[in-house]
C-alpha cells in the first residue's frame, strides 16, 4: 500500500458519489427500459464498486502493479464460472 | 520484489522476526488480504453462479420475490453501509496521521453503522418471516401468487428465489458480524495506541476488508432488490 | 562427514525444544510439516484401509462381505479421506511447508501462526470427519451428488460436508501463505527465473486452492442448508437442478486434482536433474506450463458430467478443453526426457520413484484423453475404466511423487539416511503392487463392469482377484518406508548437508536445519540447477 495520505475531500467527494449513484440506481429501476433495466442497475453497481476499490481501497494510488493483478484474477475467474456454466444452461434443448 | 539486507536490530516490536524490514512485513499482510480477498469473490462467486442460472430459468418468479422485498429499507442499508466505507477510509488516514482518538471515533462510528445495517436486515428478515416468505415448512407465497393474477408463479421456484435470498443476505451477514468483531478489536488497540504512522497494517488490513463486504453488498442490492421494480399495469 | 557425535549435538529445528507444547505451539514451518506428516499418515491408513475392505468385497461377485449400504459407505469414505484429508495436503502441506521457505532463502512462511491455524483447522476437519465415520458414515459417494444426498440418503451427510468444508479452509490458507511467501520472501538474487520448479508447481498449485475451494465451499453450505432446512435448489421435483450442484462441485474438484499432481511434478522436477546430473531441460517451459496447468485446469471440470444432462454443445466444448488441458502435461514428460538424454543417471530410490511417475502418470494421463472424449466416454463412463485412470494419476503418479519426494528430503528433514537397498526393495514392490492392482481395473472397465457396485458378474471374477492381489503388496510396499523411516530416526546414518550433491539453497544448510533455517540471508548469483558446477557425491554410487 502507498504511503499517500489522500486528502480527506476527496473521500467525502467519493462518499457523495456513491450516495448520489445509489438513489440513482434505486429511481431508475422504477422506469421502464426493458431489457436495459438490468443492465442499468449492474453498470451502475461496477461503477461504485470501482470506486471503492481505486479510492477507498488505494488501489489508485498503488505503485504495486500485483494488487491489480490479483484483483483482475479473481474477476476473471469468477467470470470463467459464470460463463461455462450458462455455456451449458443456454444451449439446453430442453428446460 | 522486497529484497532488502538483513534487518539491523532498530526496529519496533512489531517486526516478526521472520520479515527482513517493517516493509515486506507490511507488503506481505497487504498482499495476503488482496489474496483472502479474492477467495471471499470465489465463495460468494458460488452463490451468485446459483443465483444467475435460477433467475434465468425463473424470471417471472425472481421477480415477483424482488418486489416483495422493501426496496426503502434496502436502500438505506445500502447508504448506511456506502457511509461505513467513508468512516473506514478516513479512518486509515487518521492512522496514517498518528491521531489517535479521531482513528478510535471512527472505527467506533464504523461499528455503529455496521450493527444498524444488521439492525434493518433483522427487521427486513422478520418481515419477509412474518409473511411467511421463509423457506421450510411455512413457506407461503399465496399472496404474491395473488399480486400476479396474470403471470403463472410456481411456489416451488419462488421458494428457490427465498432460500438464494436468504442464503446470500445471510453470508453476507455473518461477514458483517465477522466485520464488527474486528473493528472491536482495532478499535480497542487503536484506543491503546498500538498504531502509530509508522505501523498501522491492522486497520489498513481491517479496512479492505470491511470495503469488500461493502462492495459484495453493492452487487447483491440491485441483483437481489431491483430486478422488477417496473409499475404494474 | 562429520562423526555421528558431532551430528547428534549440533543444535537444530528438531532437538532445540522438547515437549508437547513446543510442538502443539509452534510456528516453525519445519515442525508443522512434521505435524502433517504424522496426522497425514494417520487418515491415509484409514482411507487405505476402506481400500482393502473394497477389494477384499470384490473378491467374490457376490455381495457377501457387507451389505450394499455399507459398500456405499466404504467407497465413499474412502474417497472423501484420501482426497481430503491425504492427498490435498500431502506434498504441500509437508514438503511445500517445509522446503518453500528453505528454497527461496526464507527464515518461515509470510504467516507462521496462519500455518499453525492451517493444521489445527485440518485436525478438527479431521475430528469432525472421524466421528462421522464411526457414527454411521455417509454413502453419498465422495461426489455428494444431490438429490440424493440432499434429499434421500439418511446417513450423516451435514457432518462430512462440514469436515471437508473445515479442511477446505486449511487448504485455502496454506495456499495463501505459499503465494505471499513466494511474492514477498524471496532472499536477495532469487529472481522467478531462478526459482527451484518445485516453487513454480507448488505457486500453481497455491492458485488452484485459493481460487476453486472458496466454490467447494459454498456448495457444500449449500447442501448443508438444503437438507438442513429443506429447501430444494437442488431438488428437481422443486425446480431445482441436481446438475447445478455437479457443475459448482467439479468447478472445484476438477482444479482438485491438479491440486493433487502439480506438487507431484514439481518433486520429479527436482529429482532427475540432480540424478542424470544436468540441469533441467526447458526451465521455462516446465515452469509455464505449471501455470498453464493450473489455468487450463479451471476451464474442464464439465467432463465429469458428459452423460448427467448438461447440453450437447457444451459437452463438445469441454471435451475440446480437456483435450488442451493435456499439453502442459506432455510438456514436462518431454523435458523430463530431454533432461535425462545423455544424463548421467544414478537408480537411487528417489529416481526410481520418479520413474514409476512418469510412466504411471503417462498412462493415466493418456487414458484421459480417452475419457475427455465424447464417443468413448459414453461407454466407459462410471465403469472401473474411470476408476484405473484417476488411480494411475493419483496413486502411480502423486503418491509416488510424494515417497519421491519423502526419501529424497528425508536426510534433510530427519537428519538420518534411510537403508538405499530397503528404498530401492520397497520402491519395487509399490511399482509392481500398483500396476497389479489397477492395470486389470482398466481391462473390466472397458469390459463394462461399473464402479460402485458391490456385485459383479461372474466373468469379471478373475480380474477382480488380481486387482485385490495387487492391493496387498501395494499395502506392503506402503508399509515398508513408514517403517524403516522412523527406524532410521534412531538407527540411521547421519546425513550431511547434501548427501545427494543436488543444487538448491536447502542442500547448503545443516541437515537437519536450524530452526531459523540460515544464518546469514543467501545471496544468489548462480540459476538452479546448476549441475555443471556442482561434483557429484561419491557414496552416491553411479549405475549406468
Amino acid at each position: 500500500m502507498s504511503e499517500h495520505i489522500m486528502s480527506s475531500k476527496l473521500y467525502y467527494g467519493i462518499w457523495i458519489a456513491l450516495m448520489c449513484l445509489t438513489v440513482i440506481t434505486a429511481a431508475v429501476s422504477f422506469v421502464d427500459l426493458g431489457p436495459f433495466n438490468t443492465i442499468v442497475a449492474l453498470v451502475i453497481a461496477t461503477f461504485k464498486a470501482l470506486l471503492v476499490v481505486l479510492f477507498f481501497m488505494h488501489v489508485k494510488y498503488t505503485s504495486e502493479k500485483l494488487t491489480k493483478a490479483v484483483i483482475i484474477s479473481s474477476i476473471f475467474w469468477l467470470f470463467i464460472l459464470l460463463a461455462l456454466s450458462l455455456a451449458d444452461y443456454s444451449t439446453r434443448l430442453f428446460s | 520484489m522486497s529484497d532488502s539486507p538483513i534487518a539491523m536490530e532498530t526496529h519496533g516490536p512489531e517486526l516478526r522476526h521472520h520479515f527482513s524490514s517493517v516493509e515486506q512485513q507490511r507488503d506481505a499482510a497487504s498482499l495476503g488480504m488482496w489474496v483472502f480477498l479474492a477467495t471471499e469473490i470465489m465463495f460468494f462467486g458460488g452463490m451468485f453462479c446459483a443465483y444467475l442460472i435460477y433467475r434465468y430459468w425463473y424470471y417471472n418468479e425472481f421477480a415477483a420475490g424482488s418486489r416483495s422485498i422493501d426496496i426503502y429499507l434496502g436502500t438505506i442499508n445500502t447508504a448506511v453501509l456506502i457511509c461505513s466505507s467513508l468512516t473506514v477510509a478516513l479512518g486509515v488516514r487518521a492512522a496514517q496521521m498518528g491521531k489517535r482518538k479521531l482513528l478510535v471515533f471512527l472505527l467506533l462510528v464504523t461499528i455503529v453503522f455496521g450493527l444498524a445495517f444488521l439492525g434493518i436486515k433483522g427487521v427486513e428478515w422478520y418481515q419477509k418471516y412474518e409473511e411467511h416468505h421463509v423457506p421450510g415448512n411455512s413457506f407461503n407465497v399465496d399472496d404474491i401468487i395473488h399480486d400476479y393474477p396474470q403471470i403463472h408463479i410456481d411456489p416451488r421456484h419462488e421458494q428457490i428465489f427465498f432460500s438464494l435470498y436468504f442464503a446470500m443476505t445471510g453470508l453476507h451477514a455473518l461477514h458483517m458480524i465477522i466485520g464488527v468483531g474486528i473493528f472491536a478489536f482495532l478499535a480497542y488497540k487503536a484506543w491503546r495506541s498500538a498504531y502509530s504512522p509508522k505501523y498501522y497494517t491492522p486497520v489498513e488490513i481491517g479496512g479492505l476488508y470491511w470495503h469488500f463486504v461493502d462492495i459484495v453488498w453493492i452487487y447483491l442490492f440491485p441483483l437481489l432488490y431491483l430486478i422488477d421494480r417496473k409499475p404494474l399495469r | 562427514m562429520a562423526t555421528a557425535a558431532v551430528m547428534a549435538e549440533r543444535e537444530n529445528y528438531l532437538n532445540k525444544e522438547y515437549g508437547i507444547r513446543s510442538w502443539l505451539l509452534t510456528t516453525d514451518h519445519k515442525r508443522i510439516a512434521l505435524l502433517y506428516l504424522i496426522s497425514i499418515t494417520f487418515f491415509f491408513f484409514i482411507g487405505g484401509f476402506f481400500a482393502l475392505l473394497i477389494r477384499l468385497e470384490l473378491l467374490t461377485p457376490a455381495g457377501d462381505l457387507v451389505q450394499a449400504d455399507t459398500y456405499n459407505k466404504l467407497f465413499t469414505m474412502h474417497g472423501q479421506i484420501m482426497v481430503f484429508f491425504f492427498l490435498i495436503p500431502s506434498i504441500p502441506a509437508v514438503l511445500g511447508n517445509f522446503l518453500v521457505p528453505l528454497m527461496i532463502g526464507a527464515k518461515d512462511l509470510a504467516f507462521p501462526r496462519i500455518n499453525l491455524l492451517s493444521w489445527y483447522l485440518y485436525i478438527i476437519a479431521g475430528i469432525m470427519m472421524l466421528h462421522c465415520i464411526v457414527t454411521g458414515g455417509v454413502d453419498t459417494g465422495w461426489t455428494f451428488y444431490t438429490p440424493f444426498s440432499t434429499a434421500f440418503s439418511n446417513t450423516k451427510v451435514i457432518e462430512a460436508g462440514l469436515a471437508i468444508f473445515v479442511a477446505g479452509f486449511s487448504s485455502i490458507l496454506t495456499g495463501l501463505n505459499f503465494v505471499v511467501t513466494i511474492h514477498r520472501m524471496r532472499a536477495p538474487g532469487m529472481t522467478w527465473s531462478r526459482l527451484p520448479l518445485f516453487i513454480w508447481a507448488h505457486y500453481a498449485t497455491s492458485i488452484i486452492q485459493l481460487l476453486g475451494t472458496p466454490v467447494l465451499a459454498i456448495t457444500l453450505v449449500l447442501v448443508v442448508f438444503e437438507r438442513a432446512f429443506n429447501l430444494g435448489i437442488f431438488d428437481p421435483t422443486r425446480g431445482g437442478d441436481p446438475l447445478l450442484f455437479q457443475h459448482l462441485f467439479w468447478f472445484y474438484s476438477h482444479p482438485a486434482v491438479y491440486i493433487m499432481i502439480l506438487p507431484s511434478m514439481g518433486v520429479v522436477t527436482e529429482i532427475i536433474p540432480c540424478f542424470a546430473r544436468k540441469r533441467i531441460f526447458g526451465y521455462k517451459f516446465v515452469a509455464a506450463s505449471s501455470i498453464g496447468i493450473a489455468v487450463l485446469g479451471f476451464l474442464v471440470w464439465a467432463h465429469h458430467m458428459f452423460v448427467a444432462g448438461i447440453s450437447l454443445y457444451s459437452a463438445m466444448i469441454f471435451s475440446l478443453l480437456s483435450y488442451l488441458v493435456a499439453v502442459p502435461s506432455a510438456i514436462k514428460v518431454f523435458n523430463w526426457t530431454a533432461t535425462l538424454f545423455k544424463g548421467s543417471i544414478t537408480f537411487s530410490t528417489p529416481m526410481l520413484y520418479a520413474f514409476g511417475f512418469i510412466g504411471l502418470f503417462t498412462m493415466g494421463g493418456l487414458t484421459g484423453l480417452f475419457l475427455a472424449a465424447l464417443g468413448i466416454d459414453v461407454h466407459v463412463t462410471d465403469t472401473y475404466f474411470v476408476i484405473a485412470h484417476f488411480h494411475y494419476i493419483m496413486v502411480g503418479g502423486a503418491v509416488m511423487g510424494y515417497l519421491a519426494g519423502m526419501h529424497y528430503w528425508w536426510p534433510k528433514i530427519s537428519g538420518r539416511m534411510y537403508p538405499e537397498w530397503l528404498g530401492k526393495f520397497a520402491a519395487l514392490i509399490v511399482f509392481l503392487g500398483f500396476n497389479l492392482t489397477f492395470f486389470p481395473q482398466f481391462l473390466l472397465g472397458y469390459m463394462g463392469m461399473p464402479r460402485r457396485y458391490w456385485q459383479y458378474p461372474p466373468e469379471f471374477q478373475v480380474l477382480n482377484v488380481l486387482s485385490t492381489a495387487g492391493s496387498t503388496i501395494l499395502a506392503v510396499g506402503y508399509v515398508l518406508p513408514m517403517i524403516y523411516f522412523l527406524w532410521s530416526m534412531r538407527y540411521g546414518e547421519p546425513a550431511p548437508d547434501n548427501p545427494w550433491g543436488a543444487s538448491g539453497l536447502e542442500w547448503t544448510i545443516q541437515s537437519p536445519p536450524t530452526t531459523f533455517n540460515f544464518e546469514e540471508t543467501p545471496e544468489v548469483t548462480w540459476e538452479a540447477y546448476d549441475y555443471e558446477h556442482i561434483p557429484a557425491p561419491e557414496e552416491v554410487p553411479v549405475e549406468r
